[in-house]
């Protein structure tokens, strides 16, 4: 420990409070990100229960499993859990919390008040959505018009569930982006940050201004079953399609307030354990803000067979390559730093390894789909489910695997065992590659997506992917229960097991209830490994 | 917005600079969201305007041109008022401060009871939500814009009582700024609603 | 009120330029009323934005106090405004070219 000097304050880990209450009227940050990483892990958890179960049902082309309809349920259900309970709000608010305030060197958030009122928000729209369980809604997490303003289930109250967590994210987002403007100690300066921050700054822009079109857009859902309010009813003269645009314009931008983070975790964990300085700081840290800004051009590429005009589709295609840009930059200059790297394999590294294959996949297959020409092909088909799956599990969720893994000793105070999550990496990896590469096949053969029964020609790759989504399964069990293990079992994890410079590894492990003994000066940036003078603490 | 923290009280006090400033920030972040949120009902509005003008043009004659003049008089004359209420607290004039918040408060009041006359007119014809895209549009805009009157009445109530009590001076007024920006965002919108709905149709 | 050092911090000013502001206001309420009275065809949507635009901008900056704001704010207070502009424009475009059959 290097409070030697310290009489006044004593260390007392941030975790040491207990009692319900004092998590719920919580406002250390730290402890807010836990309750999120709770959340979220719960409804990934869940989530990925219905995903087992939607597989099982495809392992033959009959419906013998569960009937279709209770198929739309599993897989609306599937994806509005996946994407705004755990995906959107999974990185940037857990980690997110978590960590801004201990890289920027601040006691907490700007408003700490404001982040646990966030997380209350998010709370009450988790408890409406498990409401709506009850009585689910079958039409996909996208909502569609005129689809959902007609069906018999449930619309609203799901919808009124993501619109309630809709503020929860605005709120989080708006704290973030003041927290890195004002909090950030002395000598801290924009190009000092690390690459994390930058991300979720770019993240919280996204949150910020993308939501609120969401919201009015699930508000005039409502009011459409509601009120009778027709925009998007061509019987009264609206538009169906003018929902999807509403609807695309944040739900693209959403898969940036998704994968973005992750971006960040990679761009941490890839120099600490290459003991090399990360190569193309500012590539990286500018490219997240392109990355969000020019996610706001592009989301009618969603829409091409939905009936959009061919000079709107065509600009829209156009644009989409844009976005490849600055996601290749930080592709390669992750590559770049990886290069003559004393390279050491750690399962977070692993994981990141892991996320920069995926995601390159996913990231080329997204150009094959933003390809006017081929999408009218591919669209609606599994090309497109395997390409999102390797967008989000192989991005976004190896990156927050990733960050598990990283951030656990930091955050819990405990080490869990290193050579069962190599084993548990290594089934993900495995198996999430048999679940989803098979599903580019069925998808260029044109299998379309979201049916319960298909011909039996696509047997053996169906089958085959079902047999995959159980290998990745058995992996996330072990790497649950590694993980939950430690905390009970685990060694006593030291101050800075990887001798990272970042500075939430200069604090103990768990850090203290205000991180910081003394607000430090920072006077260099957290990348430069391989210097001599460095020692580690 | 925020006072300092109590639960572990050593340390965690924002410099007040800081605090005032990252609070202002953190309300004109807020605002964007709104116009954002907003901004789906103009873009709807753009839309049905350019595909049905004569829709438009016939049915806005239903609106009352005088009652919306009037309530854009009010609003207008409300921001004014919670203008200079914020620069009388930074004065440290509490008692005048008070006052005009109150003021505020009366024609947001005032707002509400012209929009109920108006909307019970409406409904007096027949005239409902689903009656057509325009009145769709027109119950939306004007509704969401209602309920953010009705927060704002909230917030300019509990302001005035702080205000009259005592909380505020010269050396701290960010609650009565912040909820001052907000009030201004209530007119700016109506400001935009109301050549939109009821002038030009 | 000559608090100097931090002039962008709590800029205190004196009442004065609300009347004023508040005059203009009122004057181009009027005007945009009277306008709409008369028939300018396409033109008369265009005048009323552009009056209310005005107005919108004359609130920001005076009642507001964006006038006296650092870059950041007035970047975050643009930058919806871009967004919305996107939206509102590429929908439009999306709308306007279909080709109906």
């Amino acid at each position: 420990m290097a409070n030697h000097a310290v009489a006044t304050n004593v260390y007392v880990p941030f975790l040491e409070k207990k009692g319900i209450l004092s998590w719920l009227y919580t406002t250390d940050h730290k402890r807010i990100g836990i309750l999120y990483l709770i959340s979220v892990s719960f409804f990934f958890l869940i989530a990925g229960i219905i995903a087992l179960l939607m597989r099982i049902e495809l392992l033959t082309p009959v419906s013998d499993f569960v009937s279709p309809h209770t198929y739309n349920v599993l897989f609306t259900l599937h994806g509005s859990l996946m994407v705004f309970f755990f995906i959107i709000p999974g990185l940037a608010a857990s980690f997110g919390n978590f960590l801004i305030p201990l890289m920027i060197g601040a006691r907490d958030v700007a408003f700490p008040k404001l982040n646990l009122g966030s997380y209350w928000i998010y709370l009450l729209g988790t408890v409406i959505v498990l409401i709506a369980l009850f009585q689910p809604a079958d039409t996909g997490w996208t909502f569609y018009t005129p689809y959902s303003a007609t069906t018999d289930t449930d619309v609203i109250l799901i919808t009124l569930g993501v619109f309630v967590l809709g503020f929860s994210s605005i709120l989080t987002g708006l704290n973030f982006i003041v927290t890195i403007h004002k909090m950030r100690a002395p000598g801290m300066t924009w190009h000092r940050l690390p690459l994390f921050i930058w991300a979720s700054y770019a993240t919280a822009v996204l949150q910020l201004l993308a939501t609120p079109v969401v919201g009015i857009t699930l508000l005039l859902l409502i009011a459409e079953r509601s009120l009778g309010v027709g925009f998007f009813d061509p019987a009264k003269g609206g538009d169906p399609v003018l929902f999807q645009n509403f609807f695309w314009f944040y739900s693209h931008p959403a898969v940036y307030i998704m994968i973005i983070p992750a971006m960040g975790v990679i761009s941490e964990i890839i120099p600490v354990f290459s003991r090399k300085p990360i190569f193309g700081y500012k590539a990286i840290a500018y490219s997240s803000l392109g990355i969000a800004f020019i996610s706001f051009f592009v989301w009618a590429h969603h829409m091409f067979t939905a009936g959009i005009s061919e000079v709107a589709a065509t600009i829209f295609s156009f644009l989409t390559f844009l976005v490849a840009i600055p996601t290749a930059i930080k592709v390669f200059n992750w590559t770049a730093t990886l290069y003559k790297g004393s390279i050491e394999l750690h399962s977070a590294m692993l994981y990141a390894l892991g996320f920069i294959f995926l995601f390159t996949i996913g990231g080329l297959t997204g150009v094959f789909l933003g390809a006017l020409a081929a999408d009218i092909h591919l669209h609606d088909t599994y090309f497109v489910v395997a390409h999102m799956h390797y967008v989000m599990i192989g991005g976004t969720v190896m990156g927050f695997f990733g960050a598990l893994h990283f951030w656990y000793p930091k955050w819990f105070g405990k080490m869990f065992n290193e050579a069962v999550a190599k084993l548990a990496w290594f089934l993900v990896f495995v198996g999430f590659n048999v679940t989803f590469f098979p599903q580019f096949f069925l998808g260029v053969q044109g299998m379309p997506r979201r049916y319960a029964t298909y011909p039996e020609e696509f047997e053996s790759l169906m089958s085959l992917s079902t047999y995959g989504s159980w290998i990745l399964g058995l992996g996330v069990l072990i790497m649950t229960v590694n993980l939950i293990n430690g905390l009970f079992n685990g060694e006593k994890a030291p101050q800075n097991p990887y001798g990272s410079l970042s500075l939430e590894w200069q604090i103990p492990s768990p850090p203290p209830h205000e991180n910081f003994e003394e607000i430090p000066h920072v006077t260099d940036w957290p990348y430069g490994y391989g210097k001599k003078k460095e020692v580690d603490a | 917005m925020e006072q300092a923290n109590t639960e572990h009280s050593h340390g965690l006090e924002m410099d007040p600079q800081v605090e005032y400033s990252s609070s202002k920030l953190g309300m004109w972040l807020f605002l964007g969201t709104e116009i954002m949120l907003f901004g789906g009902l103009f873009a709807a509005y753009a839309i049905f305007r350019a595909k049905y003008p004569e829709m438009f043009l016939e049915q806005h004659q239903e609106l009352n041109r005088e009652m919306g003049a009037i309530n854009t008089c009010i609003l207008i004359f409300s921001s004014l008022t919670m203008a200079i209420a914020v620069t009388a607290i930074q004065k440290g004039k509490r008692m005048m401060s008070a006052i005009l918040i109150l003021v505020t408060l009366i024609c947001g009041l005032g707002f509400g009871v012209v929009k109920y006359f108006e909307y019970g007119a409406k409904f007096a014809h027949h005239i409902y939500p689903d009656t057509s895209i325009f009145f769709s549009l027109y119950f939306m805009m004007t509704g969401l814009h209602m309920l953010h009157v009705f927060i704002g009445l909230i917030v300019l109530g509990v302001l005035m009582v702080l205000t009259w009590k005592g909380t505020f001076n010269e050396k701290y007024s960010t609650p009565v700024e912040l909820g001052g920006l907000y009030w201004h965002l209530v007119d700016l919108i109506w400001i935009y609603l109301f050549p939109l709905l009821y002038l030009i149709g | 009120m000559s608090e100097h050092s931090h002039s962008e911090e709590h800029h205190v000013t004196s009442y004065k330029p609300y009347f004023i502001v508040w005059v203009i206001l009122m004057i181009l309420t009027a005007v945009t009323v009277y306008v709409s009275y008369l028939d300018f065809g396409t033109l008369n949507i265009v005048i009323a934005m552009v009056v209310a635009s005005i107005k919108a901008t004359a609130v920001a900056l005076f009642f507001m106090h964006l006038k006296f704001e650092d870059k950041i704010t007035w970047l975050f207070a643009i930058f919806p405004l871009v967004l919305l502009f996107l939206l509102i424009s590429m929908t439009i475009v999306d709308t306007f070219t279909r080709i109906t059959p």
